[in-house]
This record gives C-alpha cells, sequence and structure tokens, in this order.
C-alpha cells in the first residue's frame, strides 16, 4: 500500500518562503497570485493491506516523525 | 565533575564545544557518539551545533529519535544539566525536553554574526555567572534560528521567567533590528520547567578566549565548571 503524505506549516505561522516563492512568480510575470503556502510531500510503501490500519499507521509516523506538530499540520492518503 | 558532548553523523562544533568545557574544567569531556544507548555517571550533558542528519526532514528531527537520546532524555527527568547549542536546541525541542520549534530564519538568509544578547534569567546553573540584565556578545551562526511557540507556552515562558537571553541592542532594547531571525520576542535561549535544560541559538563556545576576539561566552562554562565541582 501505498501513503502520500502533505506536510504543511499551521495557519498563523510565518512562511516566509512561500512568500519568496510568490514574489518570484510576481516578478516572471504571473499577474493576480496571492499568498503561496508551501510544505513537504512524503510517499511511504507500507506492507500492510488494510487501508484503515495503513492510514492509523502513517499517522503514528507523523505525530512521531513527519511532521512537527508544534508548527505542521499533516494530511494522510493511502492506494491500494 | 563528568561532562559529556552527544556527536551525531554531522555534528561540527562538537570539537569547539569540548575545547571550551577543558578549558573551564580542567578535564575534557567524553565524546559520544549518537548511536551508544548507555551514558555513564554524568553532570552534564551538551549537544552541540552542527547539521546533524544534514538537517534531512526537519533540522534536529532525527537526531531526536538517535538511540542515545533516550537516556538523554532519561537524565534530564533526573535533573542532569543538559545544554543545547543551535542545532542541540533543536534537537532539544524536536526530543521535546523544550517547548517550541525552531523555524527557517525569517529573512531566509544563514546568519553569521556577533549579536548581542540580554541575559533574562541569572538564576540557572547555565546563567548564575551573569548578572540579570547584562548584555553581552556571542556569534550567532544558523539559517534554522526563528523560535516559535504558541501563545500558552510564551505565556508560561514569560509568566515562570524560563527565557535565558534575548537578542538586544547595544542599549539592552529588544528591537527588530537586534533581532537576526524573527523569534518570536527576540528569544535567543530558554530553559525547562526544572531549569536543568538550556537551549540556546547563539555559540558560547565561539567567543570563550581572548584570542576568538571575546570571553562574554566563557562565563557560562565557568559557572557550570563551578555548580558541577562543587
Amino acid at each position: 500500500m501505498k501513503a502520500r503524505v502533505h506536510v504543511t506549516l499551521k495557519n498563523g505561522v510565518l512562511d516566509p518562503q512561500g512568500k519568496a516563492i510568490g514574489h518570484a512568480l510576481g516578478s516572471l510575470g504571473f499577474s493576480g497570485v496571492g499568498e503561496v503556502r508551501q510544505g513537504k510531500f512524503i510517499e511511504i510503501e507500507i506492507a500492510e493491506s488494510d487501508a484503515a490500519k495503513a492510514k492509523a499507521q502513517v499517522k503514528d509516523m507523523c505525530e512521531k516523525l513527519l511532521a512537527n506538530t508544534v508548527i505542521e499540520d499533516y494530511r494522510i492518503d493511502v492506494d491500494a | 565533575m563528568k561532562a559529556a558532548v552527544i556527536v551525531f553523523p554531522g555534528s561540527n562544533c562538537d570539537r569547539d564545544v569540548a575545547v571550551a568545557l577543558e578549558q573551564s574544567m580542567g578535564r575534557a569531556p567524553a565524546m559520544i557518539w549518537h548511536g551508544e544507548s548507555e551514558l555513564p555517571k554524568l553532570d552534564l550533558i551538551v549537544i552541540p551545533g552542527g547539521f546533524s542528519y544534514g538537517d534531512y526532514l526537519r533540522c534536529g528531527a532525527m537526531a531526536a529519535h538517535s538511540p542515545i537520546m533516550r537516556e538523554v532524555k532519561a537524565r534530564a527527568a533526573k535533573g542532569t544539566l543538559v545544554l543545547g547549542i543551535c542545532n542541540g536546541f533543536q534537537v532539544l525541542t524536536e526530543a521535546q525536553l523544550l517547548p517550541g520549534a525552531l523555524m527557517r530564519n525569517a529573512s531566509l538568509k544563514f546568519v553569521c554574526k556577533d549579536v548581542q544578547l540580554k541575559v533574562e534569567n541569572a538564576k540557572s546553573s547555565f546563567t548564575r555567572g551573569y548578572k540579570a540584565g547584562q548584555v553581552v556578545q556571542i556569534p550567532v551562526a544558523h539559517g534554522d534560528g526563528n523560535y516559535f511557540a504558541d501563545g500558552e507556552t510564551l505565556r508560561r515562558l514569560k509568566g515562570e521567567g524560563r527565557v535565558a537571553f534575548r537578542y538586544v541592542d547595544a542599549n539592552g532594547k529588544a528591537t527588530d533590528d537586534a533581532n537576526p531571525n524573527g523569534s518570536i520576542d527576540n528569544i535567543a535561549g530558554i530553559l525547562n520547567e526544572k531549569g536543568n535544560v538550556l537551549g540556546m541559538m547563539p555559540h558560547p563556545e565561539r567567543l570563550s578566549d581572548p584570542l576568538l576576539g571575546g570571553t562574554d561566552g566563557r562565563t557560562m562554562f565557568e559557572a557550570l565548571a563551578k555548580v558541577v565541582l562543587a
């Protein structure tokens, strides 16, 4: 089973990298670019066939390592 | 007095801090590889600066889960002094021995310069060599020193006198200009509830010898030596 994790900064946490990306897009000529927030994408192959169990395992991984829950949120998707 | 410096793959300020420790304590600290799972009898554990695990995933995130950190956490709970410098501070927050988190500098630049710090808490075992309110000069060198804590945590830190150092200007004012990384409330270093764990972004070991340009950092190691040799 493949799990896909998106890790993003919590709302209210300053994202200067996102801001810098927004400015760069503006410099490239893209108009109407509003707020930009950037994060991480992590793909994990798990030897677990039950989707619920896999999701629970990955949630544990996020809480323990993949995300710093002081400043980050995470979202998990699993595909068979 | 027994001191140890934990060495992770990518740590690079371990030898500098060992020199500073030996200078003040009269004997060299033990250098302990992160893969060890046991610690000898210790009075002080130092987690040095550097780029442990290449800062992969997040600074200090993976080092916080090294085998040795389980022992460091156990010792911290028992009251052993633990000092985290720069990457060491990052490891301590990731290991949840200190609250909050260190993020990318607000300017997105790696900042490497001498800064002025105000000693906010001169009661801890680490800072009692300084006077409360004293302004000292210590260098910083980091790309991810932007300290963040939520409102509740910040209230507790301030209310309990656990902010150890703040970035200030020459007049001791915590201005935006004096803040090298955007840290909330200009916080440069904090203590845990029991006061035996200190994390700080600046490098006291880098200004602990006249040859290095100053000795404001040495005061910390001298104070630690006194406490532990007592």
